[in-house]
This record gives structure tokens, sequence and C-alpha cells, in this order.
């Protein structure tokens, strides 16, 4: 016999039939959050020029701040890896640039970043995560859970942000390290900061 | 180290012509074979060889070209270094850059792992998805006639350029450029940007 039968008060509180289907964490919009025009702000002081791209719904304002601005290139990639050797051709010829991108495009990148390792070029990438705080796609759990694990194994210096108000400063701290000292950096964008996909709100707009 | 096999071009002998007289033209070779016949036209301050990197040669180029768009940037590599990176032609189709080249020497072959076939030996064609990506100007060379066409629009310098050669698959010694990375780029920077590249 259970020594510890669940007491009717749980029972009561957490009926198994009526356990409400969890489809996400609401996403907040970005337009409510200052970070995209702060960092967009920082990356342009910066000189940063060459802005790369594999879009992901977290840097949706970044990216449009970035396309506005006539000092920066926009970059769409076909694959993150693109990107790596794009940056590494810029600081080649002098300019800086940014990798934007989604967690599960990190796999993507390993081997190419053999480039910057080897050769010691800056890389700063801003990761948004996904299969992180509030996923409901079990597709994106694989690789959202080994993105901090695999970057670092490969000696990339990875950072966090998990909170909205420590973005822009996260983010000029992983820029000044990956430009002044030579090396790629990654700052990890947590799944808190921008919300998770809510899946059942966008499947009851597209039903209605 | 095997003969030539007909009347195919030579990978030394085209690389040496390509690079005969460059100017300032920036040059970045692929990882393996191209890299090898890069360093055996001349080493030179104004060459990146790669050697690892696998498909990231033609995006480099671009990375490079965006950053200098005043400067003509040749990207000499492989069919099976460009086969791994097939994207970077739609990327680069979608920039335009002006006065980049991508050349792939071709000899259908994976030569630095025992010569095994690549898609190339099977009918895939390389200038033809280039072509199909939106990049400018697409050739397909197995001549020298041909060859000296594609020096000229080369160093023209009037539009993206994609070319396809078709080559010997020749095994040759090795020819090696240095092998620290960050040497190759700072004497690259150097060369470019002048001696403050350093101070960056």
């Amino acid at each position: 016999m259970n020594p510890h039968p669940p007491s009717a008060a749980v029972i009561l509180y957490y009926p198994l039939r009526s356990f409400p289907p969890i489809h996400g964490i609401p996403m907040k919009k970005n337009a409510e959050s200052a970070w995209p025009d702060e960092v967009h702000a920082l990356l342009s002081a910066a000189g940063v020029r060459q802005v790369a791209i594999v879009p992901d719904a977290g840097h949706a304002r970044l990216i449009k701040l970035c396309e506005k601005d006539k000092a920066m290139r926009v970059v769409r990639l076909t694959t993150e890896e693109e990107g790596v050797a794009l940056l590494a051709g810029a600081w080649l010829g002098g300019e800086k640039g940014v990798l934007l991108m989604q967690s599960s495009g990190v796999g993507n990148c390993i081997n190419m970043l053999t480039l910057p390792l080897a050769c010691q070029f800056p890389l700063l990438m801003l990761i948004t995560m996904r299969g992180d705080h509030g996923e409901f796609n079990p597709a994106q759990i694989p690789m959202g859970n080994a993105t901090q694990v695999v970057l670092e194994a490969m000696g990339v210096i990875v950072k966090r942000a998990d909170q909205e108000e420590d973005v822009t400063e996260m983010v000029s701290s992983a820029m000044r390290l990956a430009f002044n000292t030579y090396r790629p950096v990654a700052l990890l964008i947590g799944q808190r900061v921008s919300g998770a996909k809510d899946f059942r709100k966008l499947t009851q707009s597209v039903s209605k | 180290m095997s003969k030539p096999m007909g009347k195919l071009l030579r990978r030394r002998e085209v690389v040496k012509y390509l690079l005969a007289d460059r100017g300032d033209i920036l040059v970045i070779g692929g990882l393996g074979a191209p890299a090898w016949d890069i360093t055996n036209a001349g080493d030179h301050d104004l060459n990146f060889p790669l050697w690892g990197a696998m498909g990231g040669a033609a995006m480099l180029g671009l990375g490079l070209a965006l950053a200098q768009p005043k400067k003509k940037v040749l990207v000499v590599t492989g069919d099976g270094e460009m086969l791994m990176g097939l994207g970077a032609l739609a990327t680069i189709a979608v920039q335009q850059p002006r006065k980049l080249s991508i050349v792939v020497l071709d000899n259908e072959r994976y030569g630095e792992t025992g010569m095994q076939e690549t898609h190339t030996a099977h009918g895939v064609d390389l200038a033809g998805m280039a072509k199909a990506a939106g990049i400018a100007q697409t050739l397909a060379v197995r001549t020298q006639a041909e060859l000296s066409r594609l020096k000229q629009r080369i160093y023209a310098g009037e539009g993206a350029l994609f070319a396809q050669i078709k080559i010997d698959p020749e095994k040759l010694p090795l020819v090696l450029p240095p092998r620290d990375g960050s040497l190759l780029k700072h004497r690259f920077r150097a060369a470019l940007l002048g001696a403050n590249a350093a101070h960056q």
C-alpha cells in the first residue's frame, strides 16, 4: 500500500481529465521590448557593416532595423555556416559583422567554426533560443538542449541572457570579447526573453 | 605522380595563367589542391589559402568582396568543396557582388582522399546551377581559348562570375602555403589594409 497517498486537495486541484493543454508561453511582441533597438544602436556604433541572417521570430525587429540602416548590409543565408565563412571574409576585408540566428542553426555551423578558431577571426553570434523556456515543439528540444554544450565543445565562448533587461549589456559584452580578443563568441538569448511560440493561438487564427 | 590523361586543361597551368600579372586581385584558395595550386603560382600576401572550412570558400569570397567592393576577388576552389556549399551560389546571386569571381577546378574527384568521384563525374552541372541561381556570368571552360576569355572577364570585374573548368584528374606534389591561420590572416590584412590593420 502506498504510504503516501495523495491528499484529496491535490486530486481536486489537478483532476487529470481537465489538465489544461500547454501550448507554450505566449510570445511577447518584440515591439514592446527595448533591446532590439538598443542592440541595433550598439552594432551601429561599433561599426558593424555585414549582418548575416537566417531569420528567427526573436530577431524579427532587429533584422528590420538592420535592413533600414543604410550603413548595414543584410545578407540572407541558406544555412548558418555560410555566415561563419562570410564574416571571416568580411574581417579579412576590414569590416565587422554579426550573425543573427536561431539555436537550431548552431548544429549547421560546427565544422565551419574551424575558420574563426584556427585563424583567430572575431565572430559575434547572437542566437535566439528554441527548445528552451516553455517550448511546445518536441523537435526543437534536442538542438536547443545541446546548443551551449556543442558550441563550448568547439571552443566558442558562450554567454547567456535570460532576462530582457540583460540583453543589451550582454550583447555589448559579447561584442567586445569577440572583436577585442579575436575569437568566436556566442550570446544565447533565452526563450524567456522573447517568449515561446503559442501554437494554440496560431492554430486558432488559421482555422477561424 | 600520374600523367595527364589527354587534352584536358592542367590545374597548375590554369592557375598560373590566371594569376600571372595579377595586380592587386585578392585570392582565396579552397582547401586541398586549389590551395596548393595558388601557392604553386607564387605564394603571395594577398592569397588566403584555406586549410579547412570545406564548403566555405565562396562565402569567404563574398564577405571579402562586400567589404572591398572596389577590389577584384577571385575564389579558386574544387568541385568537391563547391558541392558542399551549393547554397552559397544562391546567396551570392542575391547579393550580386560586382567584382567577385568563383572558379571551380573540376577534376570530378575528391583528390585529397583517394580520387573518389564527385557528383560532377555523373553529370552535375555546376555552371548550370550557378546560372539557375542567378549569378550574372557563368562559363564552362574546357579549352585554352575559353580560359583566355575567362581571364579577361575576371580582370574586367563587371559582375559576379562563376566558372567551371574541366581539368585533368592528375595527382601532383603538394605545394604548401604557411599553415598558421593567424599568420595568413595578418599578412593578408596588412597587405590590403596597411600595417595599422593589426591595431583594429
